[in-house]
């Protein structure tokens, strides 16, 4: 992909006060500690880590829905922490999002075809007459039947919702989908046809997706690279075929080796981690998976490994990374 | 058999009308046996361990059937023996251990209530126990643990914690609902190593319940699929595993994606979604979704029936009416 990124991430900081309230500030918790990403137009990059990791930081500072402590967010070459206001307002348009969970992500008080309008409305995308067209446009590209305009979500099932939010997202017409955990709520027979949504939007082209799951077997389906993260920090990135294969960074190593396959043959030799007796997001001097990796040298508690590297395409931010190259 | 139930039926009276999430399920579990119970939600299979436990919230009710442990008919026994059976003689582990732990209670404290009560030891006796059987559990620093509440712990830890109060009293059978949802996959993992750990070294038997049917799998050395109330196939792992023949089961290990399955792969889907238990499908409850349902599936229910290496409830793997 020789074409500028969508989307250009630089350093980005995130950290939430802990502590005592009133009293003063007792610490602070870096849910982003410094992370680089870009995003090609049509491209979807799985982002994908467990609960704590920042993965679901990473995507609201980028939608901006809240305000990033450092770092910058580049969108097509404009500065999308600096816009306000109307220009805010515009660059936001690019943007689309999906949420996990789509019992309390649509107004339970609106109707489908009310939820779908409104950004129609808000963004001056459609004018009055053509909205109810536009609306049954999108809700037909998600697979929803028109008659369904009247409804409310409480009639809906739960991949019937999932598939209004997704209509929502892609009302006016966003280069970028920030997906959250879009399928995880959802019952394994129904989050396969969402998945399947999703990958017929991808195959329409033009689109790209910051695809955001804690679920591996799920991102491999549908990303063209992923990103693993681990306590606020890219560790390892690649396109998705080489991650799967071959994996460098001992964190994703154990990821991988974790999930449960249901065909025998498939099952990865199991790479454990420590149970880390300290707490995570306390900051730590050097590597932050020093604590539980299983090959933890004495350089890994002193220095912070940088991301680099390793060969063409495929990041990992690990000093013992380039020894297993050999 | 350590525990078999037949003909169980739970029905709960709402303003819908009747819903019957247990409706006629039989099977057995041997002794130091893992069956494994999967289903999506609605399908009923929690439910099935709150009838085995008599644990049904109002307003529901077990209506008819049979549960049998070691002989014992469960459903009519009275209070001070239905007492001694839960955690003495069945355990359970709920999905949650931030909500079925006691917050204001030490881990340890728990776990020796439970050895006393079940296993009469006296206080300082129970405390070491209580160690002892931590640190069997994984957890490094047992002493320190124990005198831990459990916001004081990890996700992992804490659901450790809760497996250690539900095997104290060296149950027979461990029931375990959902015990790994809430964990991320590298715990996950551990818990579900825990589990069989726990069958080999205890040699307790287990009923593992999941939506999951790959973690499921994983553990269990027999599998039972459920829908909508019933049970639609049970096998041996590697038959349902290598061979799914319950068209449901079958669309169900499609719908799992594989990891290593490569990218941009579409996943073999089933069309609809769970029926509502209050508006159920005539005849098989699975007929509008399946993809190979006929006119007699619609007219009769098909009864879960041996078919060779497995028992299957559908008219296209040989069932009758």
């Amino acid at each position: 992909m020789k074409d500028l990124p969508i989307l250009s991430v630089r350093g980005l900081r995130k950290s939430f006060p802990i502590g005592r309230g009133w009293a003063g500030q007792a610490g602070a918790l870096e849910a982003l500690a410094g992370v680089d990403l870009d995003l090609h137009p049509g491209e979807v990059l799985g982002v994908v880590g467990e609960s704590g990791s920042g993965k679901t930081t990473l995507g609201r500072c980028v939608l901006r829905l809240i305000q990033p402590s450092g770092g910058d967010v580049t969108l097509d070459g404009i500065d999308f922490l600096a816009l306000r206001g109307r220009r805010l307002r515009r660059g936001r348009r690019r943007l689309g999002v999906v949420f996990q969970d789509p019992y309390t992500s649509l107004n339970p008080r609106m109707q489908i075809g009310q939820i779908v309008a409104e950004p129609l409305r808000a963004s001056r995308q459609a004018t009055a007459g053509t909205v109810s067209e536009k609306v049954v446009q999108l809700l037909e590209r998600v697979g929803i039947e028109p008659r369904f305009i009247t409804r409310y979500p409480h009639e809906m099932s739960g991949g019937q919702r999932q598939r209004v939010a997704i209509a929502r997202a892609l009302a006016t017409d966003p280069d970028i989908l920030v997906a959250d955990e879009p399928v995880s709520a959802l019952d394994v027979s129904v989050q396969a046809q969402v998945l399947n949504l999703l990958l017929d939007l991808k195959r329409e082209g033009g689109l790209a997706m910051l695809f955001i799951s804690h679920d591996l077997a799920v991102v491999e389906r549908i990303a063209d690279r992923i990103a693993v993260m681990y306590a606020g920090r890219i560790v390892e990135s690649a396109p998705t075929d080489r991650l799967i294969s071959h994996p460098l960074h001992p964190y994703t190593q154990a990821l991988l080796s974790a999930v449960p396959s249901v065909d025998p043959a498939l099952r990865r030799e199991r790479v454990r981690l420590r149970v880390d007796l300290g707490h995570p997001g306390h900051r730590v001097d050097g590597c932050p998976l020093a604590g539980r990796c299983p090959v933890v040298q004495d350089v890994c508690r002193s220095e912070v490994p940088p991301l680099e590297e390793v060969r063409s395409a495929h990041r990992v931010a690990c000093h013992l990374a380039k020894d297993q190259l050999d | 058999m350590l525990l078999s139930v037949s003909g169980l039926r739970t029905r709960f009276e709402v303003d819908e009308g009747e819903l019957w999430p247990v409706n006629g399920v039989s099977f057995a579990v041997a002794a130091g046996e893992t069956l494994g119970l999967v289903g999506e939600s609605g399908s009923g299979k929690s439910m099935v361990a709150l009838s085995i436990m008599d644990l049904v919230p109002s307003p529901g009710r077990v209506v008819a059937g049979e549960v049998a442990f070691e002989g014992l008919d469960l459903l009519s026994l009275g209070g001070a023996a239905k007492r001694r059976m839960r955690g003495g003689g069945i355990g359970m582990v709920f999905q949650d251990p931030a909500v079925s732990l006691n917050p204001v209670y030490r881990i340890g404290d728990q776990i020796a209530d439970v050895v006393r009560l079940h296993r009469g030891l006296g206080k300082a006796e129970a405390w070491r126990e209580t160690v002892h059987l931590l640190g069997d559990l994984g957890i490094q620093e047992p002493e320190k643990r124990a005198r831990a509440y459990p916001f004081e712990l990890s996700g992992g830890m804490r659901q450790r914690a809760q497996i250690a109060v539900a095997v104290a009293g060296r149950p027979k059978l461990l029931i375990a609902d959902e015990p790994t949802t809430a964990l991320d996959a590298t715990v996950q993992a551990e818990i579900c190593d825990l589990l069989k750990y726990i069958q080999g070294e205890f040699g307790m038997s287990i009923l593992l319940i999941s939506h999951d049917l790959a973690m499921v799998t994983d553990v269990a050395d027999r599998i039972m699929v459920m829908y909508a109330g019933r049970i639609v196939e049970i096998g041996h792992w590697t038959a349902i595993s290598r061979e799914p023949r319950h068209p449901y089961t079958k669309g169900l290990m499609g719908a799992i994606p594989h990891l290593g399955a490569g990218s941009g792969r579409p996943l073999e889907s089933i069309p609809g979604s769970v029926p509502d238990l209050a508006d159920l499908p005539a005849g098989c409850s699975f007929h509008p979704r399946c993809p190979e349902a006929g006119d007699d599936c619609q007219a009769a229910l098909p009864r879960l029936e041996d078919v060779g290496d497995r028992l299957c409830a559908c008219y296209r793997v040989g069932g009758s009416k």
